[in-house]
């Protein structure tokens, strides 16, 4: 099957492979922002495959993961508030937050739905007028502009009972939190492909710049990653820095503009809390003055009382590049994909549900 | 109301002379080893390209049955309907129920019919149960994988849990995929003429073939070695998998087995079931080891190695 069997093929991912042991010499810390990208990293095997000077490091990048305890407290207490009808991804459902999780919300008798796209969350609305729809929006700019669609949709055919609650967030402002802290050095960065299809590799121009760390825009079969790994570490032999793209069918250098001006129309930059970070400046998305009649916590009057955190759950630091699943004393023994205790390890994303799911070594 | 339905729907439909009494119980010789088995289903669509509720409880049954190596003989099949449900739709599950069963070679010969009110079910309920005949010297289980036996599947993974999949409310996808449902009892009476050397016949329904490995691994005390290369997905499944963020390896089937067999038997097992309509796409996948005692671990398209796991929950479409 051409979508994906000519990114696996066997002698090519050999033949990179070689490759890469080849030219491989001085140690290489590299971070996959993306958790799609430390799942297929995984899935396929390919940590094995590389020499030991090379060190791939799980990022921030996973969307469910980041969303800090209190953001989520949000929105188990909307969806318990009467006539509210939460819809939002299927991968939401498990993640615990300070006290429950949606699907327990939902076994208490709160109206959650799973939906596939934001305008699945619309077409609930419009089928029950006397309730309210309220979209729990989460993601990066993959799913911000779909979102923006739908409040601007909802606006031109005057659905009054639709609102979202934002908790978007903007990936360069992170990683650029994360280098500024100092806390991990890095050789190289597998930049995002999805994000990346939306924003433009011209996105991470900044990291080269004011950082000198090589960048390069990845997609997620395992020849891509390979790839993405020979090209690394061609500009560390080289010690020039810039960015450069091994997804070249799926991103530009400009980006999606159509998509960048639907978040820019509807949406504005705002500080906003990441799990394990904290607050970054202008890291997430809220809704610009026209569209806040939107705006769930503004619309709704609900308390997700006081925030708590699992005790021992290292989550923050893994997501931050500083430990790894394996580092965590919760692994694998207390916190698993049945019984989680982080976000880590529910989201198909997540780095501690892919060490669990896939790694040789559990 | 469930009487007249029994009557106007359900006896001509399974015509059968142990039915016909409607007597509590049907009575009935039979002798040697039996297998028993039951299940319920609840499908959301009860109907789905490629099959419908009734038959996939039947076929369902007769493959839990044959999995044993018994020769499925009679079922029972009890509908819970709710109110509201189209008598069309409630005739043509029948049908396609008795027609599965008279394929298989077996015989409904019990019954029964309740009717509740609307929100109580939905749409339809059916749970069967089956006995069959295991004929002497056939000894099959989950626990008797040993090393060195080669595992072989019996074609595409995946087929009916998307071919449902596209039929659900909110992610109709357009595919020309059909469900795999069916009866594997006679294919697997040719595999079991083939060789005498059978260990293990699972069929791989809910978790898919990455559960029913692991299960079978657990229980034989044993380790599995699978190759993702040799295992057949059609590119439809691959590709709304890929879109949906699912693994083929843990979406369902309903007419696929997974075989444990000694590895001198292997290709002549193999052969039998490629000669059945529903083993053409068979192949070996895999063996079993001494080695990694518990678990199944693939080698992956591009030459590494990683665990396949259980299914963990249930599968959920991912965000981006």
């Amino acid at each position: 099957m051409k979508l994906t069997s000519e990114f696996r093929r066997s002698e090519l991912a050999q033949g990179l492979v070689s490759r890469i042991h080849r030219r491989s010499k001085a140690p290489a810390r590299l971070m996959e922002f993306c958790g799609g990208h430390t799942v297929a990293i995984l899935k396929h095997g390919i940590r094995q495959l590389l020499p030991p000077t090379i060190e791939m490091l799980s990022g921030p990048g996973c969307p469910v993961c980041v969303t800090a305890n209190a953001d989520l407290d949000k929105a188990m207490a909307l969806a318990k508030v009467p006539g509210v009808i939460l819809a939002t991804f299927g991968d939401m459902l498990k993640i615990p937050g300070s006290n429950s999780s949606l699907q327990e919300a939902k076994a208490e008798g709160a109206d959650v739905r799973i939906v596939y796209s934001t305008m699945d969350g619309l077409d609930i609305a419009r089928q029950n007028p006397e309730k309210s729809v309220v979209f729990l929006g989460i993601g990066f700019e993959t799913t911000a502009p779909t979102l923006a669609a739908s409040v601007l949709q909802a606006e031109q055919e005057g659905i009054e009972n639709y609102y979202i609650l934002s908790q978007h967030k903007l990936c360069p402002p992170v990683t650029r939190a994360l280098l500024d802290s100092g806390e991990v050095k890095l050789q190289g960065i597998v930049c995002p492909g999805h994000v990346s299809v939306i924003i433009g590799s011209r996105s991470w121009e900044f990291i080269p710049r004011d950082y000198g760390i090589p960048c390069v825009v990845s997609g997620f079969e395992p020849l891509d990653i390979l790839q993405c790994i020979d090209m690394l570490l061609t500009q560390i032999e080289s010690g020039i820095s810039t960015v450069e793209i091994a997804y070249r069918r799926g991103v530009r250098p400009e980006g999606n503009q159509t998509a960048q001006e639907l978040m820019k129309e509807v949406f504005e930059p705002c500080p906003t809390s990441w799990r394990g970070v904290g607050i970054v400046p202008q890291s997430g998305l809220r809704l610009r003055e026209r569209y806040r009649r939107f705006d769930a916590e503004l619309a709704f009057d609900f308390d997700p009382g006081p925030t708590k955190e699992h005790q021992g759950c290292i989550c923050g630091e893994i997501l931050r590049g500083v430990k790894t699943p394996r580092d965590c004393p919760l692994f694998a023994k207390v916190c698993n994909p049945e019984q989680p205790v982080g976000s880590c390890m529910v989201s198909s994303e997540g780095s501690c549900a892919a060490y669990y799911l896939y790694g040789l070594d559990r | 109301m469930s009487h007249d339905l029994v009557a106007r729907r359900f006896l001509p439909a399974f015509n059968n002379p142990h039915l016909a009494k409607l007597d509590d119980a049907a009575i009935f010789d039979i002798q040697g080893h039996l297998a028993f088995t039951t299940d319920s289903y609840v499908i959301t669509p009860i109907f789905f390209p490629g099959g419908d509720i009734g038959k996939l409880a039947v076929c369902g049954t007769i493959n839990d049955l044959a999995m044993m190596g018994a020769v499925p003989l009679y079922l029972s099949l009890s509908f819970i309907i709710e109110e509201g449900l189209p008598e069309d739709e409630l005739q043509a599950i029948v049908d396609s129920a008795q027609r599965a069963a008279a394929d298989a070679g077996a015989m409904i010969i019990a019954g029964d019919t309740k009717v509740v009110p609307r929100g109580s079910a939905d749409k339809l309920f059916v749970n069967t149960s089956g006995i069959g005949a295991v004929p002497t010297g056939i000894h099959l289980s989950g626990g008797n994988a040993r090393a060195g036996d080669r595992v072989i599947l019996s074609g595409t993974i995946g087929d009916h849990g998307i071919a449902v999949l596209s039929q659900r409310e909110g992610l109709s996808f357009s595919t020309t995929l059909q469900s795999d449902c069916a009866s594997l009892n006679e294919m697997v009476a040719q595999m079991l003429e083939a060789s005498s050397n059978i260990h293990c016949l699972r069929d791989p329904t809910r978790g898919g073939l990455a559960t029913t490995l692991n299960e079978i691994a657990a229980q034989s005390g044993v380790g599995i070695r699978i190759e993702e290369a040799t295992i057949p997905v059609r590119r439809e499944v691959q590709a709304a998998c890929e879109m949906l963020g699912f693994d083929p390896l843990y979406v369902a089937n309903e007419g696929k087995l997974v075989a444990v067999v000694a590895s001198e038997d292997a290709e002549q097992v193999l052969r039998a079931m490629q000669r059945n309509e529903h083993g053409r796409e068979a192949a070996i996948i895999g063996e079993v080891t001494a080695e990694s005692v518990g678990r199944v671990v693939m080698k992956t398209s591009i030459g590494a190695s990683r665990i396949v796991d259980m299914l963990v929950g249930d599968i959920l479409p991912r965000i981006c």
